[in-house]
Order: structure tokens, then C-alpha cells, then sequence
């Protein structure tokens, strides 16, 4: 074996907290308890924050202090995955094989084949793994299976793949068990809350044009209703830009957080149906301002702009959930795309209707 | 196990039992539980539940399975449909399959 091959992963990164010693040279050392400023880098994550580039070193890590006949984890190079996993594994002694997925977690990553089959043989190979462990098994996340041939990875590597738990939380006991998964451990659930950890990612990027699409209704509802006075003005505005930030919080943050008790299979009618139910309790604090033809017409477009971003936004939650096909999803956008569009411009044209005209 | 399931018949999951070996990594991968193991052979018992992730016909070592994977991702589509195919976040959705070698699109890289 040729040595030059080999390459390890940088011993100075933050979170390493020692070198190991191994045949192929020193691997850095990590600790399943985690620092304030791994925590930190997850609440970051979450929110968005440097998320692209929340990456460690590809290749071998030891947890604790492994030997030769100590199991092989492997995951992705995202801070998040890495740090969940060894997290989950207090005590243990195991060596932690680091793929390049680019910083994106396991399941997308084997979704669009960055966690695949030829990283994984390859980086076997670099890493110099066979000169390090006697035996030839690899513990792989069950979700990194769309990316992953087990049985093209023992051609062409040796090496046997097990796939172990869906969540790292799982794996001492799926090491206790001889290396056996239960069914609850195989199936991928989308609980409260684990779509509550969603939520912040799906917030900011909403946000983002949100904030835009609100400044413009602001504006515009402003400048509409200056002959009525600035205060007058200035109230028209603020309730312009909350009806925006309402349909948002619907799309965003509570269709996510409903998803099982909204009724409807497709995203956009829960989003719908959660629009809806924001514009009710938006109008119990304007039903006294029903008495002109410019306020019925601005509840109308209100009627249909809330749901119409509503429904969208919760359409964008599909990329985030654990359970839609793709078919699922072009079908439903086949429909609901148009409609959205529709609604949203017809919506629009009459609330500056509404604001300029009456 | 009830869990939240998508739109009926929609799902591309097809089985060739004829292939099928029983070998059951099949149901070892599969993240929703849609096929069970009966008499040595894989069978499709829960469809609508499949999120045509791949993970089953990637593992088959007998091709017996088959369906036209991707990620069911909203933003996936539009990005796509837009031509903005080297976005960071959700860039590819129909994973340009390459069976025999396991590889795929590697430059493509998604967040969700």
C-alpha cells in the first residue's frame, strides 16, 4: 500500500480535542460531549446562519480510543450530522468515517448522490481504513440507502455494509442488539417536533422576499390613503404589511406545525385551509371597516392573496418533509402552481384597486 | 404504525417478483415501510406510502426494483423549471440514475 495515498483530516479543527495514533498516521480525536460552540453552530444551522458551509474534513475521525477491531460509523460532512452522531455515542470507542457530501446532511446528500456509492469506496480508500481495522464492515445511516449500493460497495471495496438507524439516537441500542434494527428504528417518522426544528430554516427563507413583498405593500397602502391623513395612512400601511407577514406566519410556521390535523394529502390545501383560518382572525379586528365598496373590495383581495402565499409557501414545505414523492409533488403543482398564480395576481390587481381607487 | 401519507397513486415503485431474490435489504432501506417479505419474496404492501427516495432499487442486488427516484421537493421543481440548476439549495430532482456505477450528479448539490 502506498502510503502517499493516504490522506487525514486536519487535526487543528475546533472541535478535535486530540490526535489519535493509528498504522496510517495521527487521525484527529473527538468526544461524544459536545462544546458550547457546537451547540451554538446548530442553533446557527437552524436559522440559516453559514448553513452552506457548516462542513469538517472529510475522512477519519476516532471517537474515544478505537482499536483495531472497533466498529466503522460512517456519515457526512455536515457539522450537524457529525456532531449528532457522536453525540449519541457517550462511552463508546468507534471510528467515524467522514464522507464529502459538501456540507449537506446524510438523506439529501444520498438523495442526490454526493453520499454515493464511489465517495464512500474511495473514501475507504484514503483514508487508509483496511491498514487501521481487521475486520471489513461499515455502519452506514439507513437513510444514506437512495445514494449507497451495499452490494456494489462490497465488490468493489471489500468492505460489507450494515445499515444501521434511521436516528443516531438509536444506535446504542442497535449496537447492544448484535447490530439489529427494530421497525420503529427503520421508519422515518415527521413528528412535532421534528418539524419544529424546521421551522427557523423555512421562516428565514421566506423572510427573505417576505420582507421585500411586505415593505411594497406597506408603501403602496401608505401612499393610497395620504389624502385620508398620515395617521390614517400610516394604520392602512402597518395592517397591509401584518396581512402579509399573517399569510407568512400561516405558510411558514403553522401549516408545518398542524401538518397532521390540517385536512387534505397536498400541502397546498393545508396551506390553503390554514390561510383561511389566519384571515378569519384577521377580520375580527376589521369588521368594523366594512362600510365602503374599497374596503369590501380590499377584504376580497385579502381573500384571495393570504391563501394564495399561504398555500405556496406551505407547497415549499414538501422539500423539507420526510413522506412526499416527487410524482406527488409535480401533481400536485401541476394544479396548484396555476391557481396560486391566478390568485395571487388577481388578488393583487384588486387591492390596488382598493388602495388607489374609492 | 399511521403516519402521514401523500397523494394516492401517484408512486412510480414497480417490482419484478420473478427477479426478486429475498434477500430483504429491501425492507432493511426503505425508510416508510412500504414492502414486506412473504414466502421468500419482496412484495409492495403499502404503495401510497412510498416517497420514491430509491433506497430499494439502489440496494437490489437482483434489479427487481425499480421506480423514478428524486426528491419531492416544491422548490426543487421550480429552480429546475427556472434553469437554475446550480443552486446550492434543492438544484436536482430527477437524479440523473447511473446504476451500474452508483454515481450520480455529484456537482449538484442540495440542501433541503
Amino acid at each position: 500500500m502506498v502510503k502517499a495515498q493516504v490522506s487525514l483530516p486536519d487535526l487543528k479543527q475546533p472541535f478535535v480535542s486530540g490526535s489519535f495514533e493509528t498504522p496510517v498516521g495521527l487521525v484527529p480525536q473527538v468526544s461524544s460531549f459536545l462544546k458550547v460552540s457546537d451547540h451554538l453552530g446548530t442553533f446557527k444551522a437552524r436559522w440559516g446562519v453559514g448553513r452552506m458551509h457548516y462542513t469538517i474534513n472529510p475522512g477519519l475521525y476516532a471517537l474515544g480510543t478505537p482499536n483495531e477491531k472497533s466498529p466503522v460509523l460512517v456519515t457526512a460532512n455536515f457539522k450537524m450530522s457529525f456532531d449528532r452522531l457522536r453525540e449519541a455515542l457517550p462511552g463508546r470507542n468507534m471510528w467515524i468515517l467522514v464522507l464529502d457530501t459538501k456540507g449537506i446532511n446524510v438523506w439529501c446528500a444520498s438523495g442526490k448522490g454526493t453520499f454515493g456509492t464511489m465517495e464512500l469506496v474511495n473514501r475507504i480508500e484514503s483514508s487508509g481504513l483496511a491498514q487501521i481495522v481487521s475486520h471489513r464492515e461499515l455502519i452506514l445511516p439507513q437513510l444514506a440507502g437512495p445514494g449507497v449500493a451495499a452490494h456494489e460497495v462490497k465488490k468493489l471495496s471489500g468492505f460489507k455494509v450494515i445499515y444501521g438507524p434511521i436516528q443516531a439516537t438509536d444506535l446504542p441500542k442497535f449496537l447492544d442488539a448484535g447490530m439489529k434494527a427494530t421497525l420503529e428504528m427503520r421508519f422515518k417518522t415527521f413528528t412535532t417536533l421534528e418539524r419544529m426544528v424546521l421551522i427557523p430554516i423555512e421562516l428565514v427563507s421566506a423572510l427573505k422576499w417576505g420582507l421585500i413583498i411586505i415593505s411594497i405593500f406597506f408603501i403602496l397602502s401608505y401612499l393610497g390613503k395620504l389624502g385620508e391623513g398620515s395617521v390614517n395612512a400610516l394604520n392602512h400601511g402597518l395592517f397591509s404589511g401584518l396581512s402579509i407577514l399573517i399569510a407568512i406566519i400561516s405558510g411558514a410556521i403553522l401549516t408545518p406545525l398542524m401538518l397532521p390535523w390540517l385536512p387534505g394529502r397536498a400541502f397546498s390545501i393545508k396551506g390553503l385551509i390554514m390561510g383561511l383560518m389566519a384571515i378569519a382572525i384577521l377580520f375580527v379586528f376589521r369588521f368594523n371597516v366594512l362600510i365602503t365598496w374599497a374596503n369590501r373590495v380590499e377584504i376580497v383581495a385579502w381573500l384571495l392573496l393570504i391563501p394564495a402565499l399561504s398555500a405556496f409557501l406551505a407547497m415549499n414545505f414538501t422539500g423539507a418533509s420526510t413522506y412526499t414523492s416527487l410524482s406527488g409533488v409535480k401533481k400536485e403543482m401541476r394544479w396548484a402552481v396555476p391557481i396560486q398564480i391566478g390568485a395571487g395576481v388577481i388578488g393583487f390587481i384588486l387591492w390596488l384597486g382598493s388602495q388607489f381607487i374609492g | 404504525m399511521s403516519h402521514l401519507v401523500y397523494l394516492k397513486d401517484v408512486v412510480t415503485l414497480k417490482l419484478d417478483e420473478k427477479k426478486c431474490v429475498g434477500c430483504g435489504m429491501c425492507l432493511l432501506v426503505c425508510p416508510h415501510a412500504v414492502l414486506s417479505l412473504t414466502n421468500g419474496t419482496a412484495e409492495i404492501v403499502n404503495r401510497d406510502a412510498c416517497m420514491e427516495c430509491g433506497a430499494c432499487s439502489r440496494n437490489c442486488p437482483a434489479e427487481a426494483l425499480s421506480v423514478q427516484s428524486g426528491v419531492g421537493c416544491a422548490a426543487a421543481v421550480i429552480n429546475v423549471m427556472l434553469g437554475r440548476t446550480n443552486s446550492p439549495c434543492c438544484g436536482t430532482i430527477d437524479s440523473a440514475t447511473n446504476l451500474s456505477n452508483g454515481s450520480r450528479d455529484a456537482k449538484r448539490t442540495g440542501c433541503c
